[in-house]
């Protein structure tokens, strides 16, 4: 399974984090620090897996951004190469080939599609379409309670006038 | 409307925050924007909530504390519109973790929202569950969830699915619940609802082999179709990745086969062709299809045995392992690892290759190559191997060298055919990264030096000339100093010289520098010294032309400031200067270091026993060791005697008496001593009859032992004499019956009390009994006397066990205790040991009092039971 997921820019900033497995907050800073350590002082050409305290962190660039996930000893590290992918490319339809700073203005956004990706660390849907529609769906949700929720205030205050 | 409330908006946040040059500019952002949320919180704020939480996620994010806004999620969550739970949700699963227990609060709400008429709702509250679910959660919520798997829309049951994961994971108990639906979904069209169906199965089957069975009974056929109908699907552009259809699903279905294969023939049988198929059809340029074949040939691995399969996966790897990419030789390398237990011929034929990967630029394929040169190693290609391994160790990264050296030390070890060699490539490594070395490996060189007599002579020799060039490493100067000490005359006169040698000059005053560089070399930590030390006092005996020399380096030592440099300085000038007589006797080679006992200890005891029990016999070799060392001998050898002594190891003589008398003599013995409290081993001679045969025990073990036993026999003759006057007849008869008279009582077990814990101010002892037919249980009555003059009150007795013990305990007589052992308290324990036989009791005790109202608290370990409990 995965343990948790991690967007890490490449000034070492976070940029999403989510995690699976418990960790305390302690812990969490503290594997961060440790990993960005790892992973960002490795040199281009090399493999995409490090390992790191019995796991495996299988991490890959997308332009500014590294994309890490933590998975057990005995998982398919090429696959979880390939969720990664996924994860991207969904992003990039989603807000339309995506940069850093979508997702640091949108990372609820980003969250969200991660979830409809991921829950309790397993892959749930393996096509990007879904995503995709379950996604604007539940946005336009959402939309539609604003726009219910600004009438309703119009028309309270007309009636207070 | 507070005036911070009305705030900025998240994006307004997010620039702010942006923006900040320094890191103290980035708190003050967002101290004030946390103070800014918190009054809204605290004005119970509806309109901003939402608001709020995104912006504590953000914040979060960086790092900031943000425990204040925990409670805001449960209230978006237990609002009614979808876009607060949405929000809420978020938060929940990034601001908390399972282990809080503001968690509990929200199971209500889920609870509601797993049963809510608006579908995505359900999904959030499924979602949430899924990450981040406790036990307790789980246990509430499963009937939930159970329902769930059957919901019309297949996104909900997907979700589902993955929910059901976790709560198995957290309560196995609950599998059994979901083997039904789960089966059931692996019927399912549905991409999303199969895949996740599949890993449910997975895991089902990992947690509980119920379900095992009956998935490998009903389902195999049917995951073997849908992996066929997968694999021959046509192009579908809504799954299709590199030219396959979802490579996801591809790996979940060979990933469960793989569990139902795994030691079922049958199964296995069923899956060969599809797996063969998968094996030769799937393209392999992209990584997507490589995942395939990775997880194809771990499968074909696992399942049970079909020759021509494992073939072809072995081929695979040996493709991947010539593979350019850097992610597909890692997981060869990964994979050979688990190959190597089922066909390792097949796989020592990459040898070669994988000796390249150990120098590679990627610290992550050399740690993996490393670890597979090392399950390949056998007894004819060691050789080979280590001259590889050894060269490379030159030009090796710092921070790998570490776990090289470790490696070749452990193959050297244990495969080397012959000493000579063993000796070659053990200096080889001490000279290249002898830092590195840890110490049990250069105390073994030394055993097996001492051992090999006929290499005395090459040894030392072959040490003097690394040394010239490789001074700086620590372990190579240790072996090196010892060597030159025992086996200086060698070296110098150029005694058992090999053939393959060159002859070298050495005079005894070179050898007398090597020695004193290494002592006065700053680098050179207390043991260096301590053991060039040592081998100057030896050559001072050896070279008599240099013994003025060393006399004058010793005597710098004196003044020393590490005590034991200093004292030994004193002593072996003293040696030199007065008692030239004995010196030569004194100094005389050490006997020939024990390799099998060296062996056993260091494979048989725990790794701490092995230090204490190593370090006497090799850093201080000149049989000066310290008083404490035979001690501890002692200590280690009578461990394998019928009564452990007490784990405190503090003082052993204390421990002998506590541990072997009978209830009768226990308590005068002990009067005794804190009467006397001189001569404990008054005691130990006084014992009365039933209990000889355990003392007994103890001291004909060690007497017969080669371990050094002065202390003891000195000891022993000491409280002879003293003894002898008043009470000879018995010390006699306990001295003289040690071969020849056999325990006195010996019908049924009968258990020797113990002092389970003593401390200054109070005493707790252990009787034992079993009852008949009942060998598993022991009944313990425990006896607290007060040793100090104040009365305790209050008086409590906490006891905790290992999880293979079941303890009871009875009400204690009283709970106060008079004072200087005027009565006593006594409780009775019942111990139940699951593990009868293979292992002996242990316990944690806490004792609570108080003395004239005040709280004493008295806490300590038991592991001193007598064996068989």
């Amino acid at each position: 399974m995965i343990h948790f997921v991690l967007l890490i820019s490449r000034q070492g900033k976070v940029r999403l984090t989510k995690w699976y497995s418990p960790y305390t907050q302690k812990e969490r800073s503290k594997v961060i620090r440790e990993l960005s350590g790892v992973i960002l002082s490795r040199a281009p050409k090399l493999c995409n897996f490090v390992e790191w305290r019995g796991h495996k962190v299988v991490y890959k660039r997308y332009a500014s951004l590294y994309f890490c996930m933590c998975i057990d000893d005995t998982d398919n590290e090429l696959e979880v190469l390939e969720m990664i992918h996924h994860f991207v490319e969904i992003l990039d339809r989603y807000f339309g080939s995506v940069c850093e700073l979508d997702l640091i203005f949108n990372f609820h956004k980003a969250y969200y599609i991660l979830d409809e990706l991921l829950i309790a660390g397993e892959l749930q849907e393996s096509s990007k379409k879904t995503v995709a529609r379950l996604i604007a769906a539940q946005d336009s949700l959402v939309e539609t309670a604003k726009e219910e929720a600004s009438s309703l205030s119009n028309i309270i205050a007309q009636a207070t006038k | 409307m507070n005036p911070f409330s009305s705030g900025t908006r998240l994006r307004d946040m997010i620039r702010a925050i942006r923006a900040c040059k320094t890191a103290a500019e980035e708190r003050g952002v967002v101290r004030k924007e946390c103070a800014a949320i918190r009054a809204s919180i605290n004005e119970n704020d509806q309109d901003y909530r939402h608001r709020n939480m995104a912006k504590l996620m953000f914040i979060h994010m960086l790092g900031y504390p943000t425990h204040f806004g925990q409670m805001e999620c449960l209230k978006l969550i237990a609002s009614p519109g979808f876009p607060e739970k949405r929000i809420g949700y978020l938060g929940l699963m990034l601001l908390l973790d399972e282990r809080q227990e503001v968690l509990m609060l929200v199971t209500n709400s889920l609870k509601q929202d797993l049963n809510h008429t608006n579908q995505y709702i359900v999904g959030l509250a499924l979602c949430a569950l899924g990450n981040i679910c406790s036990a307790e959660m789980a246990r509430d919520l499963a009937p939930e969830v159970e329902r769930l798997l059957q919901f019309r829309d297949p996104n909900i049951r997907k979700k589902a699915a993955l929910c059901s994961i976790r709560i198995i994971k957290k309560v196995p108990d609950l599998a059994e619940n979901f083997i039904n639906p789960a089966t059931s979904l692996l019927r399912e069209k549905h991409h999303g609802v199969l895949i996740t169906g599949v890993q449910l199965c997975t895991d089902l089957c990992k947690t509980s082999t119920e379900a095992l069975e009956h998935i490998r009974k009903k389902c195999t056929d049917g995951l073997v179709r849908s992996l066929r109908d997968l694999a021959n699907s046509p192009y579908s552009p809504e799954y299709d990745i590199a030219g396959i259809t979802d490579p996801f699903l591809h790996i979940r279905l060979l990933k469960l086969l793989r569990v139902l294969g795994e030691g079922d023939a049958d199964a296995s049988d069923s899956m060969n062709d599809i797996l063969a198929q998968v094996a030769t059809k799937t393209e392999s340029n992209k990584v997507a299809g490589n995942a395939i074949l990775y997880e194809c040939v771990q499968t074909i691995m696992s399942i049970e045995d079909n020759g021509g399969l494992r073939v072809l996966a072995i081929n695979i790897l040996g493709r991947f392992l010539s593979n350019r990419d850097n992610n597909i030789r890692y997981v060869a390398l990964n994979m050979l690892m688990r190959a190597v237990t089922a066909d390792a011929q097949a796989v020592q034929r990459h040898r070669a290759t994988i000796l390249e990967c150990v120098k590679d630029l990627d610290a992550s394929i050399r740690k993996r190559a490393l670890e597979l040169v090392y399950v390949l190693v056998n007894e004819t290609n060691v050789k080979p191997l280590v001259k590889e391994l050894v060269d490379y160790l030159e030009v090796s990264d710092l921070d790998f060298r570490e776990d090289l050296t470790t490696k070749i030390c452990s193959i050297v070890a244990k495969f080397s055919p012959e000493k000579i060699w063993y000796i070659d490539q053990m200096l080889k490594v001490l000279s290249e990264a002898g830092n590195f070395v840890k110490d049990e490996v250069w105390y073994a060189l030394i055993v097996v030096v001492s051992n090999a007599s006929e290499l005395h002579g090459y040894t030392v020799r072959a040490l003097y000339r690394a040394f010239q060039t490789s001074a700086e490493q620590e372990t190579l100067v240790r072996v090196t100093v010892w060597c030159i000490g025992e086996y200086g005359d060698m070296l110098v006169n150029n005694i058992g010289m090999l053939d393959i040698e060159d002859p070298i000059t050495v005079t005894e005053s070179d050898a007398v520098d090597v020695v004193e560089i290494a002592i006065k070399r700053h680098a050179s930590d207390l043991t260096t010294k301590a053991m060039a030390l040592v081998a100057l006092l030896k050559l001072s005996s050896r070279f008599p032309s240099c013994s003025e020399r060393i006399g004058e380096i010793i005597v710098q030592f004196k003044g020393n400031l590490v005590l034991e440099l200093q004292q030994r300085a004193i002593e072996f000038n003293s040696v030199i200067s007065k008692h030239q007589n004995i010196r030569s006797t004194l100094v005389e080679r050490m006997p020939v270091l024990d390799e099998a006992t060296f062996i056993g200890r260091r494979a048989g005891s725990l790794p701490g026993a092995a230090s204490t029990a190593t370090a006497p016999s090799v850093s201080l070799p000149n049989g000066l060791a310290k008083p404490a060392a035979p001690l501890v001998d002692l200590l280690d050898l009578s461990s394998d005697d019928p009564v452990a002594p007490s784990s405190s190891g503090g003082d052993f003589l204390q421990d002998l008496l506590g541990v072997d008398l009978s209830p009768a003599s226990q308590q005068s013995g002990a009067g005794q001593a804190s009467k006397s409290g001189t001569d404990v081993l008054l005691d130990l001679l006084s014992i009365g009859s039933p209990v000889q045969s355990n003392s007994v025990d103890i001291l004909s073990s060690n007497t017969s032992n080669k371990a050094p036993v002065s202390p003891l026999d000195d000891l022993s003759s000491l409280s002879l004499s003293s003894r002898s006057t008043s009470n000879a007849g018995p010390v006699m008869d306990l001295l003289g019956g040690i071969s020849s008279s056999p325990p006195t009582e010996n019908n049924g077990p009968v258990y020797p009390s113990v002092t389970a814990f003593e401390s200054s101010s109070l005493r707790l002892t252990f009787n034992f009994t079993k009852q008949p037919g009942n060998p598993q249980t022991t009944v313990i009555q425990a006896t607290f006397t007060n040793l100090s003059s104040n009365t305790y009150t209050d008086f409590v007795f906490q006891a905790a066990v290992p999880k293979f013990l079941q303890l009871h305990l009875d009400p204690a007589s009283g709970n106060t205790l008079p004072a200087t052992g005027n009565g006593s308290i006594t409780q009775t324990l019942r111990v139940t040991n699951s593990q009868h036989g293979k292992k002996s009791l242990v316990m944690r005790i806490r004792i609570a009092y108080k003395i004239n109202g005040k709280d004493t608290l008295e806490e300590g370990q038991i592991s001193n039971f007598p064996r068989d409990l």
